[in-house]
This record gives structure tokens, sequence and C-alpha cells, in this order.
């Protein structure tokens, strides 16, 4: 391999393919490799759990760019390649093969992978959606009167089983929470969507654990706490994701839940950057707190800041987190971080649509979490967003009446 | 050169903010910026067709409201990631109080 060092980004999902356009962007003109897991071409992955499970035609990979776009930015995308060691003294990458491959700045773009069920490690009918190519195996099991059992109330459960239903399958649905989405979503929007479920037949049932996962023929038994059994084609496990940290942590990184970066994406090595997924950072705006977010605008976000701080640019990161999800025709999007808040105030949009603003004790719009048909929260959430970037603190009167306009709200 | 066609009144949208039009099977976006004039385009991203119409006006900025990506709504030209394919735009014009586009063929 080459003996001239450039910008390595380990991990070509969002996060890395943006990173390496960025360094194109910000005018850097040395190498720039970009190495991938999966033998696809950098994609999308939000439509996983939504469009590519239902869409009709052949379901196809959303790359974010084509092969000619990275000739053209002569970005090297290398796939299928495992990086087994991170050499820092001598600034240089390992391969499975042996072979090796310097770096002058090297970005962390891992990601971050499911949690995975030590019950459902003897099971061939479990199944867990992380790549395109997991996605076309549970895709396949989606066929109308299917029994599918999805452990897991969180996001990429509630997307399949919301996917599952619109192809005719049966779906339950086993969380062991008291109820779905408890974390980052209030429980009055948990309450919508699951009413949701409920009304397009999905069996919801929380606070349930499981004690059982076995194989009998074509289908798997399912023990739960309580005694009962359930059986199921096919059962998908959404228990979480856990940050891709081994490499980092092998290099002697500084890594917790997630690769330590400060504000500027740079872990404990200056030479090296992480973000996305895998890292875990600081937010200015809620006083340092450090925070992982598992997002896709965060992970497109942070892959353009580190490729700007990799050139020297030393810019924070201060974005607000926000993400969204879809499920059946229901739109979510959450911007801030509503546990930050105390004080609740809802105003309501009409066509069932609402949005909860959440103030911390000072007065300060911390969060806005909003669900309604279609995107009728988005133009509100993202006025929200900027509201919580400037660390506004609007009267509460203000944010509950529909007719004051969130705008006028950004001029004061 | 084809019609001219009513969209709405120019009452029907605030300024610095977009209405959604559709007709004949297509969908269109109007806008009125905050200098008071008048523009359309095409009503869907060309990200992923998501409804821009639902999206946020700043100045000359619409901002899709699934994935926040940005055009002017003025020339049609996309603003960087993750839109790369600009909209399409069209003539537009204001006449007694009526908001009249152009669509072409």
């Amino acid at each position: 391999m080459t003996v001239t060092s450039g910008m390595v980004i380990i991990g070509a999902g969002e996060c890395g393919a943006r990173a390496a356009f960025a360094l194109r962007e910000n005018g850097y003109e040395g190498l720039v490799t970009l190495i991938g897991a999966e033998k696809h071409l950098p994609y999308e992955r939000p439509p996983l759990s939504k469009d590519i499970m239902v869409c009709e035609d052949h379901p196809v990979a959303r790359t974010i760019a084509a092969q000619e776009y990275f000739d053209e930015k002569a970005i090297q995308f290398i796939a299928e390649t495992t990086v087994t060691h991170i050499d820092r003294r001598a600034k240089q990458l390992a391969f499975a093969d042996g072979q090796s491959l310097p770096y002058e700045k090297l970005l962390l773009a891992t990601g971050a992978i499911p949690r995975t069920l030590p019950l459902a490690a003897e099971s061939r009918h479990c199944a867990y959606l992380r790549s395109f190519d997991d996605a076309l195996t549970i895709r396949a099991r989606f066929r109308p009167g299917a029994r599918i059992v999805i452990v897991g109330g969180g996001f990429i459960g509630l997307e399949l089983a919301a996917s599952a239903r619109k192809r005719g399958a049966e779906v339950t649905v086993l969380e062991t929470q008291a109820r779905v989405l408890m974390r980052g979503v209030p429980e009055e929007i948990a309450e919508t969507i699951a009413a949701r479920h409920r009304q397009e037949g999905v069996q919801l049932r929380c606070g349930i654990g499981i004690s059982a996962i076995r194989d009998s023929g074509a289908s798997a038994t399912i023990g739960l706490a309580n005694g009962e059994t359930i059986h199921a084609d096919l059962v998908i496990i959404g228990i979480g994701a856990v940050p891709v940290t081994a490499l980092a942590e092998a290099a002697g990184l500084e890594t917790g839940n997630g690769i330590f970066v400060n504000e500027y994406l740079q872990t404990s090595d200056p030479d090296i950057f992480a973000a996305g997924d895998c890292c875990i950072f600081p937010l200015a705006l809620y006083g340092g707190r450090r925070v992982r977010l598992e997002a896709w605008r965060n992970a497109q976000e942070q892959g353009t800041l580190a490729a700007r701080n990799m050139l020297g640019f030393a810019e924070p990161h201060l974005s607000v987190p926000w993400f969204w999800s879809d499920q059946y025709e229901l739109g979510l999007q959450v911007a801030g971080l509503p546990d930050e808040g105390t004080l609740t105030i809802r105003r309501d949009l009409g066509d069932g649509a609402f949005i909860l603003f959440h103030l911390a004790a000072d007065g300060r719009l911390v969060a806005a979490s909003g669900i309604g048909p279609g995107n009728a929260v988005a133009r509100d959430i993202r006025l929200a967003e900027m509201l919580i970037a400037r660390s506004a603190c609007p009267a509460a009167t203000q944010l509950a009446a529909p007719d004051v306009k969130l705008k006028s709200l950004l001029a004061a | 050169m084809s019609d001219w066609i009513e969209a709405c009144a120019a009452d029907d949208i605030d300024e610095e903010d977009v209405i959604r039009f559709d007709h004949e099977g297509r969908t269109f976006a109007i806008y009125r910026s905050p200098d008071d004039e008048f523009f359309a385009t095409d009503g869907l991203c060309t990200h992923e067709h998501i409804h821009l119409a639902d999206g946020l006006v700043m100045d000359d900025i619409i901002e899709c409201p699934k994935h926040n990506g940005r055009f002017s709504y003025k020339t049609g030209q996309a603003k960087g990631a993750p839109v790369c394919v600009n909209l399409k735009t069209y003539p537009i014009r204001v006449e007694a109080g009526k908001v009249l586009i152009q669509l072409g063929q």
C-alpha cells in the first residue's frame, strides 16, 4: 500500500461518508480513505425499518452517493474491510490481511450495533436489524399472517411493528418497561403512538419479561416471565444499541458508553477524532452534559464537523439534538433533551397533532417533542429548535397558544 | 407558451411563508418572501419526495421538514447535504390579488 499518509475514516455509514465529502468540500487535497465493513457503497439507514420493509418494488439500498462521485472527489472507498489495530505511535492502521495504512488524522465513525439478547443466541428464528442485508432478511419474513414477535418497544421495534402490520403480519411487541419509548420520549407522546399501534391490531405488552426462546421446527417458542408461552415465525430483537468502541479501547483511547471526545470531537489522542453514534460528547447547551446520540442528523453534522476539525478549524459542536420517527401516518420529532425539563407546556395544532415544550426551572426552553399526521409538527419543532439553541425563555402562555406564531418568539 | 393558472389569493400566504398547491396530479409550493415577492417551485423535496410546504421559510430559503435539506426557493438551487438536485422553479405573478403560476408542459 501507499506510504503517503492522509485522512482516514473508519466506518462508511452516514457519518463517515459525510466526513469524506466534507474533507473535499473544505479544500483538502491529500489522500482520503473511507473504510467500510459492508460490501455496499455508503447508504442511508433510516429507510431500513420503514420504506425498505414496505416498498412494493424490489428494495434497493439508497446510496448516499454513486461510485462516480467517490471517483470524482478522489475518495478511496474500501469495502468489506475490517481494521484490526490502530498503532498510535506509528500512526498507522493494521488490517486482517496483514496490510497497513498510515494516517495523518484518523476519524472513527464506527457507529453502534444492536445490543444482543443472550437468550436469543441459540435460536435460528431471531433477527437483528442494522444493515441493508439484515433488512432484506427481515422483509422476506413479513408475509400476511406471519407471526412476528418484536422484543423491545423502542424506535426500531415500533417502526418494524408498523411495517410488519402494513404487510399483513400478526405482530406482538414485548417491552420489559412499563411503557414503550421510555428513553427520550414523554409519556403523552408515547401513549399516542402506543394507541395507534393497538388500533392497528399490534399486541403491545409492556412490563413483561422473557425467560426463554426455543426453536421448534419452523418457529420459535418464547417463554414469558409469567409462565405464558407465545409462538413466532420470526423474533426481532430491538433492545437498543451499543457503540462500537473495541478498536478505540484497544488503542488506549478513553472510552465509556462510547468513545470520549471533547467539543471538537477529538479523542484523547489529538490526531484521532470520533463522530456519530460511536462517540460520547459534551453539549455546552446543557452545561457540558455528556451524551451519545443515535440519530441520523447528528451523524451527518458530526461527520461534517469532525472533517473540518481534522483540517484545523477548531469549531465546537453546538447543535441541538434532533430526531424523528415515522410510524403509520404519524410523524414524531424531538428537538433537545426532554429530560432536562421540569415544566411541560402543551400546544395543540389541530388534526390531533400536538407539541410538548419542555422548560427548565429557570424558564429556558430545553426541548420540544411533537407528534401528528405526516410532517404536521415539523415546522414548529424546527422553530423550537432555534429557540432552544438560543437558550430562549418564552412565556408559557405564548407557547400554549396555537395562534401565537413561534417565529414571532424568535424575533423577541 | 402555456397558460397562467390561478393558484391562490395573495392573502392566503403570509410573508416569509409557503403553501402547497396541487394541480392536475402535480404538487407545487408557492412562497411569499419577507420582502413581499412571490415564487413557485416543485412541491416535493428532491431528496425524499417530502412536501416542502410543511417546511420552514427563512429569508430566501425553504427547508425540508424531514431532513433539513435546503433550497433557495428563488432560484431552486440546492444548498447542500442531503439535497444535491436543484428544485424546478416556475414563473409566477400577482394580478388583482390573485397569484398566477405558469406550469409549462
